[in-house]
């Protein structure tokens, strides 16, 4: 009865730098509040930044170590610090966005920040967990503080809707993600991901129903978390009720962090059946990219607008997905990151339109922008054509190499599917260039709260998917590095 | 050891039924204590204390008393029952009923072979010890994740309910003036 304690090399602290800083980071917010500031003061912001780049300089510095801590529920590898840089960075894009945002719109500061940073902390955790049980808690402690970020604004009645639905719906699919894990539990007698896919190898058994049953649940749960069709029903709502800068945040971050815990479990853990998983998946592939770009024709809204493009968005990963592989995986790295940087562009954008607490984002909002404000409409356009997949930006790029490596894996009726519905994307993300530069504005013209925090954001995201645009190498290399070690 | 157990079981029954038949719902609740605890000493019987400790703490604790506040908020002094939704839950109660029923005394009906409790080493130290060993060993690190979740349910309960003071109060008057 020899008590085994965790061993904990000095190496090992620096690979668990990132969860250490922003566990410490977080509290030292709340414990700040015994001194407290006035309502407007951008200590929580300083803060965050602070913390966030502590978490980032110290993954970054034990980079090319390959590392498996407490019995190999954490993992440092190159997946991890990949996706751990990307959710600092989107914290990080998000506070700049929220700086000027959460003030106008007087939500209270610190617990703002800090709900923001124990929702980066459940992203980390997801990417770098390499057993359910962590995945799980990870995806909680995301959710959990998502949920309350959502509704943040109590005195909105939109805000309140939006947290219900995404609270009800998120709990729901929580569940269905813990019997998932019971049940594969069950059927291969461990919860980590790398004994699994020993069982899995080893076992003869692949058609036990226990197995079955527990995959397809676990597949539910991740599909309502990135929201795929048939389960993408709340997304339109919480992105639309949720503050433009939570909603810019949760539609890069919790989504790259799905599509993270999902590369993994399915790639490393189910590797060995990918011929049971792969048509389904590409069943879901196709269903979320048709519904999400069909009916984002639809919307008038813009923050509804970009919910449904970031579906279609989650349908077009799923395509990286199902191509599998390392290419596959590190088609979904490459495109997770510029699709997270033009994302949040064009939700930033959104949050320097209207002043105080007015939200203008709907079409007719943006009318004549492009006149008024020739930047922001330069900015906005060019977000608008990366998203839709149009050189000489990321977002082409990004698709090219999506497309291309599920060619090479012969799904071919997939990649049909995935341009056929690019092309008809194009079109709504374009009507937002021609409302700006073509149309007048029917009410009186939307106010600008500019802010040099939210306009470095923004510069940063524009130089950035301009960059990829051009100078795609290094990210794409970078990927294929990282993946080097899921499969 | 038998006299403990039927002593126990019979509360248990007796209780229960209780909590079912009787029209006050705040002693229904208060007989439904009275169940988890016979059933926690039943644990206790089987050698499972951690069990019957987190039963009693949890489940006659913190779940009780959230069922109280319920009961006690909404106001329910003797439940009403009209109408034929009521009618439908209760066939349906007394159907689910006689399920149960009949799968219990199927269960009895079994001849079981009763034989030795099997246990390994890890029945020397006491079971409590046993999961606090393996929680803060083991499984240490979902553990402090774990603990972190709760931090952030805690905060977040509170930024949701907090009262209309602070910056909600300046909320509703910048509201006011646009």
């Amino acid at each position: 009865m020899s008590v085994r304690m965790p061993v904990l090399l000095p190496v090992d602290l620096w690979a668990l730098g990132a969860v250490i800083a922003l566990s410490v980071g977080l509290m030292v917010m709340l414990l700040l509040e015994w001194a407290p500031v006035r309502p407007g003061s951008p200590r929580g912001a300083i803060l965050s930044l602070l913390t966030l780049a502590a978490a980032a300089g110290s993954v970054l510095y034990v980079r090319d170590v390959a590392r498996s801590l407490f019995g190999g529920m954490f993992v440092h590898d190159g997946f991890t610090v990949f996706f751990t840089i990307l959710f600092c960075a989107v914290a990080a894009l998000a506070v700049l966005l929220s700086w000027d945002y959460a003030r106008r719109t007087r939500i209270g500061q610190s617990e703002y920040y800090m709900l923001l940073l124990s929702a980066t902390l459940g992203m980390i955790l997801m990417a770098a967990s390499n057993d359910l049980i962590t995945i799980f808690l990870g995806l909680e402690l995301m959710s959990l503080a998502l949920y309350v970020l959502v509704g943040i604004r109590r005195a909105r009645l939109e805000s309140n809707e939006a947290a219900l639905k995404y609270f009800l719906l998120g709990a729901f699919a929580s569940g269905f993600l813990l019997y998932g894990i019971a049940l594969l539990y069950g059927a291969t007698g461990s919860t980590n991901l790398t004994r699994m896919a020993e069982f899995l190898a080893a076992s003869p058994l692949q058609n036990n129903p226990l197995l079955i049953v527990g995959g397809l649940l676990l597949l539910t749960g991740f599909a309502f978390k990135i929201a795929a069709v048939p389960f993408h029903m709340w997304t339109p709502d919480a992105y639309e009720g949720a503050p433009t800068s939570v909603t810019a945040f949760m539609s890069a971050g919790a989504k790259a962090a799905g599509f993270a815990a999902l590369l993994r479990v399915v790639l490393h853990a189910l590797g060995g059946v990918h011929a049971n998983w792969a048509p389904m998946l590409s069943a879901i592939a196709m269903l979320t990219m048709t519904v999400g770009n069909v009916t984002a024709l639809l919307q008038i809204n813009l923050k509804r607008m970009l919910a449904y493009s970031s579906i279609a968005h989650a349908g077009y990963l799923l395509v990286a997905v199902v191509a599998g592989g390392h290419e596959g995986a590190s088609a979904a790295l490459f495109y997770l990151a510029v699709y997270s940087v033009m994302n949040l562009g064009a939700f930033g954008v959104l949050t320097l339109l209207g002043r105080g607490q007015e939200e203008r984002v709907t079409l007719s909002d943006v009318a004549g922008l492009g006149f008024r404000h020739p930047l922001l409409g330069v900015t906005l356009t060019v977000f608008m054509l990366s998203l839709g997949g149009i050189p000489p930006t990321a977002g082409f790029m990004a698709k090219v190499y999506l497309f291309g490596v599920a060619l090479k894996a012969g799904w071919i009726p997939l990649v049909i599917v995935g341009v056929l519905n690019s092309v008809v994307s194009v079109f709504y993300y374009l009507r937002v260039t021609v409302a700006m530069y073509m149309e007048e504005p029917a009410l009186e013209p939307v106010g600008i709260s500019w802010a040099a925090p939210g306009v470095i954001a923004l510069m940063v995201c524009l130089a950035l998917t301009l960059w990829w645009g051009v100078q795609a190498h290094a990210l794409l290399a970078l990927a294929l590095r990282s993946v080097q070690g899921l499969m | 050891m038998i006299f403990l157990f039927a002593g126990f079981a019979a509360l248990l029954v007796a209780s229960s039924l209780l909590v079912v038949l009787h029209r006050n719902p705040v002693t229904s609740a208060l007989f439904l204590v009275l169940a988890f605890c016979s059933l926690g000493g039943i644990y206790l019987l089987l050698q499972a204390e951690f069990v019957a400790l987190v039963q009693v703490i949890v489940y006659a604790g913190a779940i009780m008393v959230l069922f109280l506040f319920v009961i006690m908020y909404l106001n329910l002094r003797q439940d009403v029952e009209r109408g034929v939704q009521t009618a439908i839950r209760r066939g349906l109660g007394w159907l689910v009923g006689a399920v149960l029923l009949a799968e219990a005394f199927a269960l009895i009906a079994k001849r079981w072979q009763v034989g030795p409790v099997s246990g390994g080493p890890e029945m020397l130290e006491g079971n409590t010890q046993a999961i606090g060993r393996a929680l803060y060993t083991r499984y240490l690190f979902p553990f402090e994740i774990t603990s972190l979740l709760l931090l952030v349910a805690m905060i977040g309960v509170i930024v949701i309910a907090k009262g209309r003071g602070g910056t909600a109060a300046a909320d509703d008057s910048a509201e006011e003036k646009p």
